[in-house]
């Protein structure tokens, strides 16, 4: 182990995380000639855009060294409000802004009860994630809700300069995000939130604003993951969003986000959420029993944490 | 007779970037107490930890009692007899005291349960042995105490081990003078009874009173060694630095107007603080551990609630919130425990350095990278940050450059009034002159330092004037001419409160 060999083997997480993308995506058009198609490759973009753009929110949070449970169920509110809005004839763009403003409110209802009634993130947010789970049952009185305009459903499949166009808005997110992450100064106190909180303070961080901020943010995300939910789906569906939670988590550790916070960028996340996605893929491709899929992808958060980990120890 | 308790035959070790200790060979005799001194980041802590497991060494050999070790880790080594009193005292600060004290060695009842009356006896008892039974509550977490008592803990902890080697890593860097006795005490003991001591400290004078033999490393090499009583200080330090070290700290500045009034103050630990301090001034604030020093500074910057008193600044009241005020209000803090209040440990020399002050170099809270990297490449300079490049985290910086970062941090700032606690804590003598010279400079450019210090030789060297706290409050002003380090201390230990105050 001496300087140089240590240098050039210095994997991080992301070159890690790019070998398996690499390795899956070799074997996957090896094994099925789809694969690799026009088609397919737009459809998982498709499938990625709302994935991704979840996983990026929840890595901001998981900087701070917090967490949001509620994603899936402010995904299924929002899917919910915004098509009963449409339904009833509200202005699409009305309904968009109104669930949006929504959902970021709800993120900053997080941000209060965990930073000013000192309630642990994942209390908080679990409490978030039930009660938004129920209202939504509540408002759809648990059936779904149908009759939305054709143009919805066009513009979730329609794309623009060969991308998908739910694709693009996963693109702005993520480069948004980690322009944010790295050049502003909103970033950095959330990477010093999250490594030293008393630290941060006494270096005049508004602790109360940046926890505010961040899970507003968050939620404001979760509002634009429902919203081209509901353009994807076509429909509002009371149970859309169960386990996106865990999706957004998985996505985000595998792109590198540490639980103990200051470590994460959108980018890791964007790559956390393709292996997930083109796993699911490939096992739809390959015929493989769906139940597999999860498993697999709960291996291969494991492995990759552990790999990750394994190299940290070496480095002390 | 001479037999050796420890062995490190041809040690290296590198971290990514940095050679941390090159073909080092260390040696310790049975008895023998033996001081280890060298800049900040010579590699002292690493061979420590080397020594007790907690680093794998890349190559080189380990011998404990003349038997050689393949593959050391903390448990083996604690087994052998080894313990330590690490620099950045690795206790858990959510446990109690006594927990700590115990930790891992819990005396058990029917095999797995603790038995909690023992722990405690034993958690007393060895208080008792450090003198501090009735001032360190067994039973108070252990993250509450101030850290010169979680020193103490952390002292209290390797010496209930019964080790027959014992490593202190700058222990005194938090202690005030009378814990500082207490601890050349212990040390006396343990070389009595025939343990072996491994000792570390910025503060030579020391290594003269207790230790037998030092030794000096360099850029993770050995340079030298040998008795106490065939060197001085001046030869050690050259050994060390490479040059000579000003003796003179003192430079003759402007005191200007008053510009910091404090009237009366008092929350939970201050009973009654009055002060004020003026452009260009460097006034001294001395006390023994748990006086309220820190509580002093921290109140005064907005971090903890102050529940009575004024503060004036520039002869305006000032309402102090929060530290965002005070820093908005030009008030800069270098807290006392840097790992605690001071760094973002995961964050990277760059970003700690400019944290305070982004507001100012960035544009719509788009932040100017290349002031941001001017300025950490600056300090860096200044102070002598060694660190491979400023984007490295600063948890992988040795102590004393740590703490260099946490200064360089707020002479970033720019600010008017600087309350320092404790800010040369862990930092090696030629550096220190470097941080004295950097604060002369700031006043004589008419900022006021309020300079919190244990030590009083730094404070004798430095100050116009120096205030003594005691049991929450001020009770004494001693100008430059009256200093003395008696006068001092008994202001500091007077037992009876209130006697002597000087103050108006
Ligand atoms: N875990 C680590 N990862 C990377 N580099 C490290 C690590 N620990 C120490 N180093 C580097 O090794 C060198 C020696 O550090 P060490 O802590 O042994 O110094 P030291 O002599 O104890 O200094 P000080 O007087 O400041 O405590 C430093 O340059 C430091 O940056
Ligand atoms: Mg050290």
């Amino acid at each position: 182990m001496n300087n140089k060999k240590n240098r050039k083997f210095t994997f991080n997480t992301q070159i890690v995380l790019l070998l398996i993308v690499t390795a899956l995506w070799v074997f996957l058009s090896i094994s099925s000639s789809y694969f690799l198609t026009y088609e397919n490759i737009a459809n998982i973009m498709r499938q990625m855009a709302i994935q991704g753009i979840l996983a990026v929110g929840e890595v901001v949070v998981i900087i701070t060294a917090g967490i949001d449970l509620s994603v899936g169920s402010v995904v299924a509110l929002v899917n919910i409000i915004m098509s009963k809005m449409v339904v009833s004839g509200t202005p699409i763009w009305i309904s968009i802004l109104s669930v949006l403003a929504l959902s970021t409110g709800i993120g900053l209802v997080n941000g209060v009860v965990i930073y000013d009634m000192r309630v642990p993130a994942f209390i908080a947010t679990l409490g978030m994630m039930t009660i938004a789970r129920g209202a939504t049952l509540l408002i759809s009185n648990g059936s779904n809700v149908f009759g939305l305009p054709r143009s919805l459903a066009t513009f979730a499949s329609g794309s623009f300069l060969g991308i998908p166009n739910l694709f693009w808005f996963l693109l702005l997110t993520v480069v948004a995000i980690e322009f944010m992450l790295r050049n502003t100064t909103f970033g950095k106190y959330i990477y010093a939130l999250g490594s030293n909180p008393e630290a941060a303070r006494l270096s005049g961080v508004n602790l109360r604003l940046v926890t505010y901020g961040v899970y507003a943010l968050a939620g404001f995300l979760w509002g634009l993951g429902g919203v081209l939910e509901t353009s994807r789906l076509w429909m509002g569906v009371p149970t859309t969003g169960t386990g996106y939670e865990l999706d957004a988590i998985a996505a985000a550790v595998l792109g590198g986000a540490s639980l103990f916070g200051a470590e994460g960028n959108a980018i890791g996340a964007f790559f956390g959420a393709l292996v997930m996605i083109t796993i699911y893929n490939g096992a739809v491709l390959l015929n493989i029993n769906p139940f597999w899929q999860r498993i697999l992808v709960g291996i291969i958060v494991i492995v990759t944490v552990a790999i990750d980990q394994i190299r940290k120890r070496r480095e002390t | 007779m001479d037999k050796y308790a420890v062995q490190l035959v041809n040690i290296s070790k590198s971290f990514p970037g940095v050679q941390a200790l090159k073909d080092v060979t260390f040696t310790l005799k049975e008895g023998e107490v033996k001081a280890l001194v060298g800049e900040n980041g010579a590699g002292k802590s690493t061979l420590i930890k080397i020594l007790t497991g907690a680093y794998v060494p890349d190559k080189g050999e380990i011998y404990v009692f003349g038997k050689k070790v393949e593959r050391m880790t903390p448990i083996i080594s604690e087994n052998l007899g080894i313990s330590a009193v690490y620099q950045n005292l690795v206790l858990a600060p959510h446990l109690t005291v006594a927990e700590n004290i115990v930790l891992g060695s819990e005396p058990r009842k029917m095999r797995i349960f603790v038995n909690k009356s023992k722990m405690l006896e034993k958690a007393r008892k060895v208080l008792a042995e450090v003198g501090y039974e009735n001032i360190i509550d067994p039973n108070e977490k252990l993250g509450n105490l101030p850290v010169a008592q979680q020193g103490i803990v952390a002292i209290a902890r390797a010496l209930s081990r019964k080790a027959k080697v014992v490593i202190f890593d700058e222990p005194t860097a938090v202690l005030a003078k009378r814990e500082t006795e207490e601890l050349f005490r212990i040390i006396k003991d343990l070389k009595e009874r025939g343990v072996s001591v491994i000792y570390i400290s910025h503060r030579l004078e020391e290594i003269f009173e207790i230790c037998d033999t030092v030794y000096v490393s360099k850029d993770g090499k050995f340079v030298g060694e040998m008795p106490v009583s065939e060197t001085d200080e001046d030869k050690l330090i050259s050994m060390m630095v490479g040059r000579k070290l000003r003796k003179e700290i003192y430079a003759k500045r402007n005191i200007g107007n008053v510009v910091l009034e404090v009237e009366n103050i008092k929350n939970k630990k201050l009973k009654g603080c009055s002060f004020f301090m003026r452009e260009g001034e460097i006034v001294g604030l001395y006390g023994l551990v748990g006086s309220g020093r820190t509580e002093l500074a921290r109140a005064i910057f907005g971090a903890d609630p102050i529940e009575e008193g004024k503060i004036q600044m520039e002869g305006k009241p000032v309402h102090v919130k929060s530290p965002s005020h005070a820093i908005k209000a030009s008030l800069a803090l270098v807290p006392e425990d840097r790992r605690r209040h001071g760094l973002a440990l995961k964050l990277s020399v760059r970003d700690n350095i400019n944290l305070p002050i982004y507001k100012h170099i960035s544009r719509l809270s788009v932040i100017n990278h290349f002031m941001e990297r001017s300025i950490a490449n600056d300090f860096v300079k200044k102070l002598r940050i060694k660190t491979p490049s400023i984007s490295t985290i600063v948890m992988h910086l040795s102590g004393g450059n740590q703490q260099k970062v946490v200064i360089a941090k707020w002479l970033a700032s720019k600010s008017k009034i600087f309350i320092m606690d404790e800010p040369t804590n862990g930092i090696d003598v030629g550096a220190k002159e470097e941080i004295y010279h950097l604060m002369n400079e700031l006043a004589s450019e008419g900022a006021a330092i309020l300079f919190i210090s244990s030590y009083m030789p730094e404070l004798m060297g430095i100050c116009d004037r120096i205030l003594v706290m005691r049991d929450g409050k001020i009770v004494g002003d001693v100008p430059r001419e009256e200093m003395t380090e008696e006068k001092l201390l008994t202001l500091a230990i007077k037992e009876k409160n209130g006697e002597v105050s000087v103050n108006e």
